[in-house]
């Protein structure tokens, strides 16, 4: 359908589109008028996803003079394929209604791990050793070697590429990660840096969080990336721990040594070069006094992750004498290296400042604050000087001298924290020194200076003010959306009471309770024999989950569920958790039933759907609560404090409900769908707590089901399946409309707007 | 047949224990009669023809000689003076039987076992069964011959159903202890060998590669459990010792290589919007040193004791991923250990193949739609298809009735020419045509709708409510047999035309006779009804009236055609 806002005709994929979908795009526009930044949170299952493509290509079209660039930052590369897979639809639908004029340039973006296609390097284990694995091939010094000698390797598709030059681009169209390496197997073209250099001409780009948050990616993918762009933040709830964990380091043991190991392999280098090749030292002697840390336009076979830090705090000036020469620059890692090693070796839990640290490593060890800093940027003129190709045995002094950097960097928003020993188990050594970042806005502050358009938008940012504090901007458009439901189609529910009416919690005294732990399995038990196809549980944490199936697979519970329902576990291996997702869902298309056990803040909660069939139910295993004996929480929830004024135990309640809303909230994916929540714990009732649930599942939360025991719970879900089960008027018939046609919108434009809300 | 008959001297027993009665039987080929030399009641005299079978016992110094001929109820037990008196009978016996098999269709039991059967499950055939055949309207044999489809398709069906893999670990039990001393006791059915062959990959290659050679089964089963125990007890550690001490117990502990390559194989074939191993490629913050530490970092061990990392959880997915792959291996061959793993090695084997074979076809893989169903209108108007399960029965039939039709007055060239018309229309229209000429069919489903309204119109308008519900049980039930043994009869009857040989002529005769006793009955249900539904029941009763009238009309006329002596 093809509707006008305003000055923009959008053209919409489907026949129909609810009524918030359109609100939502309303909203939007103006963000994009103004060219400010917005805040929009609407419910899971309403396709946000298609309203912001729509909209934003729509605007595009509408305005072609001034074109604006939509980067989608997605949470996870499944939901880049998914993101992906709506706009070629969109995409073949705008095709045809405009014709040629319509066509765009979308891509997603990923690492080389998932674009290579040289079977040689993809087979790798992880994306360190594709990452060096191509660099083995593809640095500018091999190539320079290979042409000499031709039985040094190189990858046939880098070499192809480059060759092509200027004539390498892709043909308009929509590609998703598997349809650029087919693109690619077809040209003979890497796709990777084929789609690393599109990227700049592309109309959509779709990538991952990291390439525009963390500075280390940011720094080689997205700085060429125009003002003129639409920054959206898909599922962005948690888009805060991602700005922390982007500017966070830490150090252990292994690190240390590891970093000793490579430092020694670094300085035999340097004497090999010494002996055979002196004059490339010098000459990266010389370069550094003129102050070029880096050397300008790299062959892009060379690029190696930024610097760390932000781009405005990186300093613009010469590499300070005493690091300059290649050996002692050495020694001052060495020394650095030691000195951690020090403070590691220590019985008592430490923290402090940075500024405080980098005092203590001038004064124990000489090393200033400057010399800290540019750490990182000497390191990587090394590696090049020095042509280490197999960069992945060298993450070690990568991370040391990434936590040099960052602490010579900052002194506000950060703390070091060093823990001789896990708090959980006080009996393992297990030292650890943390560089952890309090400030989420630190990370963040570059997107929001420059793009014109920053959209963050989840299906649950409640309360919503909360972000703009925690991010510290300030959005044009902030709004919260509610759900138009046809029928009652979801169907949360409070359960505090097991089968024996004893109350059932995971706080800390109750979890491992074995009465507890009984009246969950009898719950799961009971729902698996009323609920058909799939369902969801979510834990609050690994360790949770694991006592709780070992002790149901004693108590036999196991067994009877496995009798009605295959189970299927999210482990931490996430390659058997992929292939377990897939069986889960083969299991509920074949009609046998299936149950996934999950973890609350697992990568399955991400960004999994569990629409449909998939789903038909989600038990939340009580408060997905952080460990809040955590020191990095503590010191975070301190800076807070001071900085936002934000409470600790408003802060602790809001990020385990947001992520609990998220847990249930992918069970519905459209209005068509229908699916139960069950929140098993007793503290869901007190008010607190359960205030900060989202207000779409607020609303369907009956005031009779806040206070459950097994029994009705089992009543209740046995009377809302046979419910669902009946025939409905999907457009919401006679009273509120649900499903808007494109007339319904032509009648609306004419009268007043919004007063279907 | 060498010789017509034997006489020899037997006793008649009624059960194996009862001591009998001595006297003479005497055996021909269409019978056998006992006559007792005491000259009592007992003489019998009974045709081959009723006997099924036959028992002997076993031969032996001090047991008695003892025939058993078995009939459809009850048996006849002899025992003879000597066992070559009884080889002599019991041949004798075995030849009458499979005479009178040859002539009048021999059953193994097996297919009278499945024709009971097929009568138990189904109450309906059975009446019909039991009016038919025991009334003798019909001969078992012409009852049977219109459901030989029944009796085999039953039977391919059964043999293709396979059985399917439990949903419950079976495998995982708790041992039984005595409570005295520290010994366990593990219990393994060939059920649970099976699922452990399937799910691990690794004790299967061990099994077939140790047992019996390297040590017994016993041995193998044992090092098992021991190193299952081990796992239970969570000590990453102490396994690693024992693994290093002993290889054997090492391929328990360890990580199944076989599985891990699997693992590679179906990873790549994965949906992609599931594929969560691909956002480790895009995650910078989790590279090691890198970000806060997390939970999953905590337990790190070193490298050496990897490989043994193994947790229940595992198990568990892999379990479910074995019940949905299915079995592959007959459950039948279960027996055997090693047959066991044998075949499933080769079944993997084969799959293994033929993955390798369309690994091209798997390039694309596909990923889930990303439509919004509601928000679209629904893309085709639902539509069931049309399924004729195999239309040559059709036209084979009708061809048939066409050609029988012609007979008569055709020579023999002129129906091949008709047939051969036939065929080419056929290959010509193909059988898309429709079946049925569109205007008879309209007139059909016309006149069916009008009478289904006008009765709904009569009943109100709950659509589960029929006419017959308001009838009283009695007349309903009735009506229902009426109309099942009519559909019967009526099929056997004009099956049987036309009439080639007297053995038609007289089912025919039979045939009719049977259903002009049924014709009278209607008329007197349609009268016994009270008035109120009496026109329901008219209406219900007319169409089998007017089926049987037909019948009667095209007996008449057939009779009258043939000459008057016909086959009588």
């Amino acid at each position: 359908m093809k509707f006008q806002i305003e000055d923009v005709t959008v053209y919409f994929p489907y026949d129909h589109i609810y009524p918030e979908q359109y609100s939502y795009m309303i909203e939007l526009k103006r963000a994009l008028d103004a060219k400010g930044h917005c805040l929009l949170e609407m419910p899971t299952g309403t396709g946000k996803t298609i309203a912001l493509l729509s909209l934003i290509t729509s605007y595009t079209l509408s305005k072609p003079s001034n074109p604006v660039k939509l980067l989608y930052c997605t949470r996870t590369v499944h939901e880049m394929e998914k993101t992906l897979a709506e706009l070629k639809l969109l995409h073949k639908y705008q095709l045809e209604n405009i014709g040629p004029s319509a066509r765009m340039l979308a891509l997603g973006l990923s690492s080389r791990k998932n674009l290579c296609i040289n079977p040689e390097v993809v087979s790798a284990e992880n994306r360190d050793s594709v990452d060096a694995g191509c660099r083995k091939l593809t640095a500018s010094w091999v190539r320079a070697l290979a042409i000499e000698n031709p039985n040094i390797p190189t990858c046939s598709f880098y070499e192809r590429y480059e060759k092509a030059g200027s004539d390498a681009v892709l043909p308009p169209g929509v590609y998703t990660l598997q349809d650029l390496r087919i693109f690619g197997k077809d040209k003979g073209w890497c796709p990777y840096f084929l789609a690393r250099h599109m990227v700049q001409f592309a109309n959509v780009v779709v990538y991952s969080y990291q390439y525009l948050l963390d500075p280390k990616v940011a720094g080689i993918i997205s700085k060429e990336m125009q003002r003129e762009s639409v920054v959206v933040f898909d599922e962005a709830h948690n888009i805060d721990n991602v700005c922390i964990e982007a500017l966070s380091v830490s150090v252990r043991k292994q690190t240390l040594e590891g970093a000793t190991r490579n430092l020694n392999r670094m300085s035999q280098e340097i004497d090999r070069f010494k002996a055979t090749d002196a004059g490339r030292l010098r000459a990266e002697y010389n370069r550094l006094v003129e102050g070029l840390a880096q050397r300008g336009n790299l062959p892009l076979g060379d690029t190696w992750l930024a610097n760390p830090a932000l781009p405005d705090d990186i300093l613009k000036e010469a590499v300070p004498g005493n690091i300059r020469r290649a050996e002692h620059f050495l020694s001052v890692l060495r020394r650095l290296v030691q000195y951690l090693k020090g403070r590691l070796d220590t019985d008592n839990v430490e923290k402090e400042g940075p500024l405080t640290f980098v005092n203590a490593v001038n004064s124990h060890v000489g090393i200033d604050q400057k010399m800290l800093k540019f750490c990182y940027d000497r390191l990587h003129s090394l590696m090049l000087t020095l042509e280490i190709t197999d960069t992945e045995e060298f993450l070690h002094v990568q991370t040391i001298c990434n936590f040099a950097t960052l602490v010579g960097t900052y002194t506000r928003g950060f703390s070091i924290i060093i823990e001789p020993y896990d708090e959980r188990m006080p009996h393992i050594p297990d030292p650890v020194l943390q560089l952890s970042c309090h400030d989420a806005s630190l990370a963040i502050k570059p997107v929001f200076d420059r793009f014109q358009s920053v959209v963050i938008t989840s299906g649950t940012l409640s309360p919503i003010d909360l972000y703009p504090r925690l991010l510290n901007f300030n959005p044009v458009v902030t709004r919260s959306f509610t759900m138009s439901l046809t029928r009652d189609c979801i169907c949360p529910m409070v359960l505090t009471r097991g089968s024996d009416q004893l109350p059932v919690s995971t706080k800390f005294d109750l979890r491992s309770d074995p009465g507890v732990e009984r009246n969950y399995g009898r719950l799961l038990l009971e729902m698996v024999s009323v609920v058909p196809d799939g369902i969801v549980c979510f834990f609050v944490s690994y360790s949770y989950m694991d006592a709780i199936v070992n002790s149901w697979n004693e108590t036999g519970i196991l067994k009877e569920i496995m009798q009605r329902k295959l189970v299927f576990i999210e482990t931490q291996d996430v390659v058997e958790t992929t292939l377990a997702l897939d069986n889960y869902r083969k299991a509920c298309d074949c009609g046998r039933g299936a149950v996934f056990f999950s973890v609350a803040r697992g990568k399955v909660a991400e960004g999994i759907d569990f629409d449909r069939h998939y789903g038909r139910l989600v038990i939340m295993f009580g408060v997905p609560f952080q460990y809040t004996l955590s020191r990095i929480l503590l010191a975070r929830l301190e800076y807070l404090r001071e900085t936002f004024q934000i409470k600790e135990g408003d802060f602790l309640t809001f990020d385990a409900l947001r992520q609990a809303a998220q847990c249930v909230g992918r069970v519905i994916r459209s209005k068509a769908d229908y699916g139960m929540m069950i929140f098993a714990d007793k503290r869901y009732t007190r008010h607190d707590k359960r205030s900060k649930l989202p207000g779409w599942i607020l609303s369907h939360l009956r005031d009779a089901h806040l206070n459950l025991s097994t029994d009705m719970a089992v009543h209740i879900a046995r009377e809302f399946l046979r419910k669902m089960a009946q025939p409905y008027d999907k457009t919401g018939g006679s009273g509120k409309k649900t499903l808007l046609s494109q007339q319904d919108l032509e009648k609306m434009n004419g009268g007043i707007e919004g007063m279907m809300f | 047949m060498t010789d017509t008959q034997v006489v020899k001297r037997a006793k008649y027993k009624s059960s194996v224990k009862d001591p009998g009665v001595l006297g003479e039987l005497k055996m021909t080929r269409e019978r056998f009669v006992f006559t007792p030399y005491d000259g009592s009641s007992m003489k019998l005299n009974v045709e081959f023809r009723l006997i099924k079978g036959h028992k002997s016992s076993k031969e032996g110094n001090k047991r008695p000689a003892l025939l058993n001929l078995t009939q459809d109820q009850g048996n006849y037990i002899f025992e003879f003076d000597n066992f070559s008196d009884r080889e002599v009978c019991r041949d004798f016996v075995a030849k009458c039987i499979t005479l009178y098999g040859s002539e009048n269709e021999q059953l193994s039991s097996a297919e009278m076992d499945r024709r009971i059967k097929l009568l138990q499950e189904d109450s309906e055939l059975q009446k019909l069964h039991k009016q038919f055949v025991m009334g003798s309207v019909l001969s078992e044999t012409e009852f049977w011959a219109t459901r030989k489809k029944l009796l085999d398709v039953k039977d391919s069906r059964k043999a293709k159903q396979r059985v399917g893999l439990k949903s419950d670990m079976i495998f995982n039990v708790k041992p039984s202890s005595d409570g005295q001393s520290n010994r366990v006791t593990f219990n393994l059915t060939p059920e649970m060998i099976h699922q452990i062959f399937a799910e691990k990959p690794a004790v299967r290659q061990a099994y077939l590669s140790f047992v019996p050679n390297k040590m017994t089964e016993k041995d193998f089963w044992t090092k098992y459990w021991r190193a299952q125990y081990l796992h239970s007890t969570r000590n990453i550690v102490a396994a690693a010792a024992e693994a290093a001490e002993d290889e054997e117990l090492a391929v328990f502990l360890k990580q199944d290589p076989i599985l891990a390559t699997e693992i590679r194989h179906k990873i790549r074939k994965v949906d992609p919007t599931l594929d969560m191993e691909a956002d480790e490629g895009d995650d910078y913050t989790h590279i090691p040193g890198h970000g806060l530490g997390t939970e999953s970092s905590k337990d790190e061990l070193e490298a050496q004791y990897e490989p043994f990392k193994r947790s229940f959880l595992q198990d568990i997915n892999r379990h479910a991923a074995v019940v949905l792959e299915g079995t592959s291996v007959d459950v039948e061959t279960a027996g055997d250990t090693r047959c066991v793993a044998e075949a499933l090695a080769a079944s993997k084997r084969v799959e293994l193949a033929k993955e390798a074979s369309d690994i091209n076809a798997h390039q694309g893989r596909s990923s889930r739609m990303a439509e919004i169903e509601d928000l679209q209108a629904p893309h085709d108007p639902p539509l069931a298809p049309l399924s004729i399960k195999d239309p040559r029965d059709y036209f084979d039939s009708q061809q048939v009735i066409k050609v029988m039709g012609l007979k008569s007055r055709m020579s023999s060239s002129e129906a091949y020419a008709s047939l051969r018309v036939f065929i080419s229309e056929v290959r010509s229209v193909g059988l898309t045509d429709p079946v049925v000429r569109p205007e008879l069919a309209v007139k059909v489903f016309n006149g069916l709708t009008q009478t289904i309204s006008s009765s709904k119109y009569q009943l109100g308008k709950n659509p589960h409510e029929s006419i017959l519900d308001t009838l009283p049980t009695l007349t309903k039930d009735e009506l229902l047999l009426h109309w099942t043994s009519i559909q019967e009869l009526l099929k056997h009857f004009w099956s049987s035309y036309p009439i080639t040989t007297s053995y038609l002529y007289t089912k025919v005769s039979r045939l009719k006779d049977a259903m002009s006793q049924i014709y009278p009955k209607l008329q007197e249900i349609k009268e016994s009804v009270q008035s109120d539904s009496r026109h329901q029941v008219s209406l219900l009763v007319q169409p089998m009236l007017q089926a049987l009238d037909a019948a009667f009309a095209h007996y008449d006329l057939d009779q009258h055609k043939r000459p008057p002596n016909g086959y009588n």
